[in-house]
């Protein structure tokens, strides 16, 4: 598996601040994985999303120290228009990356910076539309849409720029379950179908164990857990750092110390409720 | 403490965001407001502040109609923390932060810094007392604005999606503050789209949709009825589709982890014991 992002011994310190928000980090991601993020807030994790789309070093001061490399590339000595083709990132709030008269120019926007020839523009745009299933939309006013439908277009726009690598913060935090539960899959499909990775912050684990490969927790700027939904989820350590795990999975856990059930996969309600039926019969 | 007598109210650009809402909110009493995207759940909050004065019918706040009283007034009565905290941080410091509405308010000064000394304790930010609220993260500027409503004791306090950017050991001490406050008469309103989050606090929930209530009672009885919550576009919490795959199960759904895994150890201790005699 290729890799697509790289972080070598990791840190950044701000101006001024006393403690360094990343603190010698490690951290590899394969081509199409889909990887959360977690770890208790102001662990760093937003820090640690800036040096990878370039907003640090580019935008922001600081002691930078170690290396981020993305689709091989050193963030450092990459241009920041450079690495928008390269790392795409939706925001929590849509309402921070929508803002023109149509959704149609509002996926655009981020090809006409690039100054992408016009038929080429169309194409990303129509397959960009078309893949987050919005053609019914695609000519309305971007603020007269609900939150799910603004979360789709904002993602149309990142997906027009074909970027290989997606962070995602935190974004079915302002959705309702069931829009949330269908960006989720959408996430899926999308690594399925365009073999694109995912990097999720997410603290509502309960959604995304379905889909992700890996968890990765932080805690004060260093990485404390990486492993698969299972490892991370049933390790005694993932308590302590305010992983947030899903109930039923608690029940598991709980179950699985005191020998009840086993704790090779993650079961779901009904798996879990079925096992426990089969033994009381 | 709070009454909704047939309230509609229409947006300046013609949309309905509320139809004939009649409800009441008593002192002590825990709601969840929950429903699909746009179903005008802020909205709803918003006229409790009177943020928004109804179109026609009337809202009450402790006897007052929402339309005869001043925002400044209501906000003694009600506190609430917005979504965006951005929209409500503006001070030099933490500790101002939190002080500001309690000098607004007339509190004698050492009554001030007491309050701002508990606020700083309970939400765990003592180290940011003299930072800038710019500079902490997302989660910790949700948790500033509960210190500041909090601090000045209001009757009524309503969260609007409280636990975006907060982590598990976070959302456990929000979830006891809210336990706390309404044990001691608070009404408590929470927005939320966490349902894991609300069930344990088997709140009193209120299902919206479309600028209407569809559905208003205790959790366990709203909160098993799977098609009513997909219509509007709600999930049941997981540990509600455990119990309902369950063929022999208790009364009631299990309210958290630990109760359900009681309940089957239990019966397991049962079945061993009764494979054991014969």
């Amino acid at each position: 598996m290729d890799k697509i992002l790289e972080i070598e011994e990791l840190s950044f310190r701000y101006p001024e601040a006393a403690k360094k928000a990343v603190d010698s980090f490690n951290l590899d991601i394969g081509e199409s994985e889909i990887v959360v993020l977690a770890g208790p807030s102001g662990c760093g994790k937003s820090t640690l999303l800036r040096t990878i789309n370039g907003l640090i070093p580019h935008m922001y001061n600081g002691d930078y120290s170690g290396d981020v490399r993305v689709a091989g590339s050193s963030v450092r000595a990459s241009s920041m228009r450079d690495l928008a083709q390269i790392v795409g990132f939706l925001f929590q709030n849509p309402e921070n990356q929508i803002f023109m008269f149509t959704v149609e120019r509002d996926i655009a926007f981020g090809l006409e910076n690039l100054g992408v020839p016009r038929p080429e523009m169309r194409r990303r745009v129509d397959e960009a539309i078309s893949l987050l299933g919005i053609g019914n939309i695609s000519q309305r006013a971007p603020h007269e849409l609900s939150d799910g439908q603004k979360q789709r277009v904002a993602l149309a726009g990142v997906l027009a720029m074909r970027p290989r690598l997606i962070i995602l913060d935190e974004p079915t935090s302002l959705l309702d379950p069931k829009t949330a539960m269908e960006l989720v899959d959408l996430v899926a499909r999308l690594r399925k179908e365009l073999g694109t990775t995912f990097v999720v912050v997410e603290h509502r684990l309960d959604l995304l164990v379905r889909v992700a490969d890996r968890i990765v927790v932080m805690d004060a700027g260093a990485k404390v857990l990486d492993g698969t939904p299972r490892d991370v989820l049933f390790s005694e350590a993932a308590d302590g750092y305010g992983v947030a795990v899903p109930s039923v999975t608690q029940v598991q856990k709980m179950l699985a110390r005191d020998g009840l059930v086993a704790d090779g996969k993650i079961y779901s309600a009904k798996e879990l409720a079925s096992i426990m039926e089969r033994r009381g019969a | 403490m709070i009454e909704f007598r047939d309230v509609t109210y229409i947006h300046e650009n013609g949309v309905k965001a509320l139809d004939g809402i009649t409800m009441q909110m008593d002192a002590g009493e825990t709601i969840a407001i929950v429903g699909e995207n746009g179903a005008g759940k802020t909205t709803l909050i918003k006229h409790v502040t009177g943020l928004l004065k109804p179109t026609s019918g009337a809202v009450l706040v402790d006897g007052v109609n929402t339309r005869e009283t001043s925002t400044a007034t209501l906000s003694r009565k009600v506190g609430i923390a917005f979504q965006n905290p951005d929209h409500q941080l503006f001070s030099e410091s933490v500790q101002e932060e939190i002080a500001f509405a309690l000098k607004n308010f007339g509190f004698p000064p050492d009554l001030v810094e007491k309050r701002v000394t508990w606020g700083l304790q309970l939400f765990g930010l003592e180290e940011y007392k003299e930072s800038s609220p710019l500079i902490l993260s997302g989660g910790e500027k949700k948790r500033l604005t509960l210190a500041c409503i909090l601090a000045w004791d209001p009757e009524v306090v309503i969260l609007d999606e409280p636990t975006v950017g907060q982590d598990a050991i976070q959302k456990e001490k929000l979830a006891g503050t809210i336990k706390m406050l309404g044990s001691t008469g608070k009404t408590v309103v929470v927005v939320s789209h966490d349902i894991e989050f609300l069930w344990p606090l088997q709140p009193r929930v209120v299902v919206m949709k479309s600028g209407r209530i569809v559905a208003d009672g205790p959790a366990p009885e709203l909160m098993t009825k799977k098609e009513m919550l997909e219509s509007a576009r709600v999930a049941e919490p997981q540990l509600v589709s455990f119990y309902q795959a369950l063929s022999r199960r208790p009364e009631s759904p299990f309210v958290d982890a630990l109760e359900a895994r009681l309940w089957i150890e239990e019966g397991e201790a049962s079945h061993r014991g009764g494979s054991a005699v014969t």
